[in-house]
């Protein structure tokens, strides 16, 4: 019996060993090395465009089939607001103007709809994205099986494997150069390991990005500000220039990371406990910007992740210390795969996985052109003013809504500022 | 949050709520996706807190009022049947449904249901009457502190003494459908 088994063994051991070489030689080839170089093939926008065509075919059917059934499939943003201008006295009707207001943010409001997924128009063969479409053919649906297959047999495992690789050459080589001494060589090899091993993490993410007007790209002594929709945006960014990351240290994998990203090049951690302090966070802030050989601060002022329709309000604190500041514009195509992290749904293990499980992300950074704070400009209006810039580059929705409103209850503030507004139409009748 | 939308409404349920609220089909499976959004406990049914999420409609000065309409006599819970029967009167009247004769029951989204709704946002101990004390609530509610006490009293006062029309110094829901027709009515 014994016998029978091991010729039987070793050939299974020597096909594995031979189909893992050729499988790691592949990845190295096409993958691993023109990461490091920065060049690429072309392969993902290639891959990107057969998955356009085939959800063109997939967004067909399912129309057609819709109509055969009679039913109507519901465009999530055909809005039909009528508006009313009231009497200038006080009529038993004014409530009609509150009350339909009052119901329409019921059936469909602007905020709360930031912080869930942004719903699709067609169809992109995932079932997470499967709101209204429930009427699929067989080809269809026989085309999804495909899709998972593929996703979950060969880009899943594809991509994790680059993943691995990628963070583990980060926090291996960012040690290594942390033992140089400081100056222009530590610098520069700092400078091309974070680029290499970000590059091969966004292939990781089969992250097809468009770059525009990169000649704004933010310098020395700058900082940095961008739309926040999840934690990838870093990788995105970082791919294609350096920055001083600011952030909470973290415990197990992220803290690892971070501890030894420190090594090799400034970046300004926080213990949990500095974060509250905003005096603490500007000075370090402030420091390191004056410091004109440091990298240019990345900051997401909007504090928390919204789902990349609108630009939520921008906290004051960075734009307070004076830098100059260098807006990008990040806007993802939701086609691929949905890249917004809805934090109180899902971990963030849970989110890779689903990342990296998805199409692609594809998604387009413009850099636009610095800003600095004007005469008699005050932080609030600096913040508005660069992210109005920012939501219209990117075709965003520009809100004055804070982000925080995922969590808190809105301020009652507010209220007393519809209740004026309606005072002053009156006030003017009464005091005949 | 999907899958569940399309799994949790059954066909029957979806025929029921269309007859009796006159919703189309992908209207309805389109409000119970925002029903369930805006269920955070997600045990099928809304309460008070859930609508406060809202911020637009927490900052309306009549929200709380509005939100109570949802609910029915003491209850602090609303299932999916009892928002889409409230939310069915602000659906707008149809062509096709302005020359029907009213066959069984007159439709959710009548002019005169739609009027009801308005008059028990006033009327809040539903005596079908609206005294000079539930106007002043609600105009207090509507202005905030910017308008004195004399003032806003003098106003209901006026409201009052043109709508009243058999004296009882408080307003019926017949005097209140008979106020001259203001530009909002037609488009709500």
């Amino acid at each position: 019996m014994e016998l029978f088994f091991n010729p039987f063994d070793n050939l299974l051991c020597i096909l594995l060993g031979i189909s893992f070489t050729v499988w790691f030689t592949l990845l190295l080839v096409f993958i691993i090395v023109p990461a490091i170089f920065g060049v690429s093939f072309g392969i993902r926008r290639l891959y990107m465009k057969t998955l356009l065509k085939v959800f063109e075919w997939a967004t067909l059917r399912i129309e057609r089939g819709a109509k055969e059934k009679n039913h109507h499939l519901y465009k999530p943003y055909s809005n039909g607001k009528v508006y009313l201008d009231s009497a200038p006295e006080f009529e038993m009707s004014d409530i009609f103007y509150f009350a339909r207001r009052g119901v329409e943010s019921i059936m469909d409001d602007e905020v709360t709809k930031r912080f869930s997924a942004e719903e699709l128009e067609s169809w992109n063969l995932l079932t997470r994205s499967n709101y209204n479409f429930h009427y699929i053919s067989l080809r269809l649906t026989v085309l999804w099986g495909l899709g998972l297959l593929i996703r979950y047999g060969f880009l899943l495992p594809l991509r994790v494997t680059l993943a691995f690789t990628g963070v583990g050459l980060l926090v291996f080589l960012t040690s290594v150069i942390g033992l140089l001494p400081n100056g222009r060589m530590k610098n520069f090899l700092s400078e091309k390991v974070h680029l290499m091993c970000y590059r091969i993490c966004v292939r990781a993410l089969t992250a097809i990005i468009t770059y525009h007007d990169s000649e704004n790209k933010p310098k020395n002594g700058g900082l940095c500000v961008a739309n926040h929709t999840s934690p990838i945006d870093v990788i995105i960014l970082a791919s294609d220039g350096c920055y001083a990351m600011v952030g909470q240290i973290h415990g197990g994998l992220m803290g690892v990371i971070q501890k030894s990203m420190v090594k090799a090049c400034p970046h300004i951690w926080f213990e949990r406990s500095e974060v509250k302090d905003r005096h603490l966070v500007a000075k370090r802030l402030s420091d390191h910007v004056e410091d004109k050989s440091k990298l240019p601060i990345l900051i997401f002022p909007e504090g928390t992740c919204i789902n990349n329709t609108s630009v939520m309000m921008f906290k004051k604190g960075s734009f307070e210390i004076g830098a100059t500041v260098y807006p990008v514009a990040i806007k993802y195509d939701p086609r691929f795969g949905d890249a917004f992290w809805n934090s109180s749904k899902f971990g963030m293990v849970n989110y890779l996985l689903r990342m990296m499980s998805s199409w692609a992300i594809v998604c387009s950074v413009w850099y636009l052109p610095p800003m600095s704070r004007e005469e008699g400009e005050d932080a609030v209006q600096f913040a508005n003013r660069v992210k109005a810039a920012i939501a219209r580059q990117g075709g965003l929705v520009d809100l004055l809504w804070d982000g925080g409103l995922k969590r808190a209850k809105v301020k009652d503030t507010f209220k007393e500022e519809q209740q004026k507004l309606y005072s002053k139409m009156l006030h003017n009748q009464s005091l005949n | 949050m999907g899958s569940r939308a399309s799994t949790l409404l059954r066909e029957e349920e979806i025929e029921e709520i269309k007859k009796e609220t006159g919703f189309s089909h992908s209207q309805i499976t389109r409000l119970y996706s925002r029903f369930t959004s805006l269920d955070k406990g997600e045990n099928g049914t809304l309460s008070r807190e859930d609508f406060q999420r809202i911020p637009e409609l927490a900052i309306n000065p009549l929200g709380d009022r509005i939100i109570n309409a949802f609910f029915p006599e003491g209850e602090d819970q609303v299932n999916f049947r009892g928002f889409m029967r409230t939310l069915a009167h602000f659906r707008p009247i149809e062509d096709n449904e302005k020359n029907k004769n009213s066959s069984a029951s007159e439709p959710l989204n009548s002019r005169t249901n739609k009027l009801l709704f308005a008059f028990r946002l006033y009327d809040l101990d539903r005596d079908d009457k609206i005294s000079r004390d539930e106007l002043l609530q609600v105009l207090r509610m509507m202005v905030g502190v910017n308008i004195s006490d004399e003032q806003l009293g003098s106003i209901a006062d006026r409201t009052i003494q043109e709508a009243d029309t058999n004296g009882d110094n408080s307003i019926s829901f017949n005097e209140f459908i008979k106020v001259p027709p203001v530009d909002g009515e037609q488009d709500y």
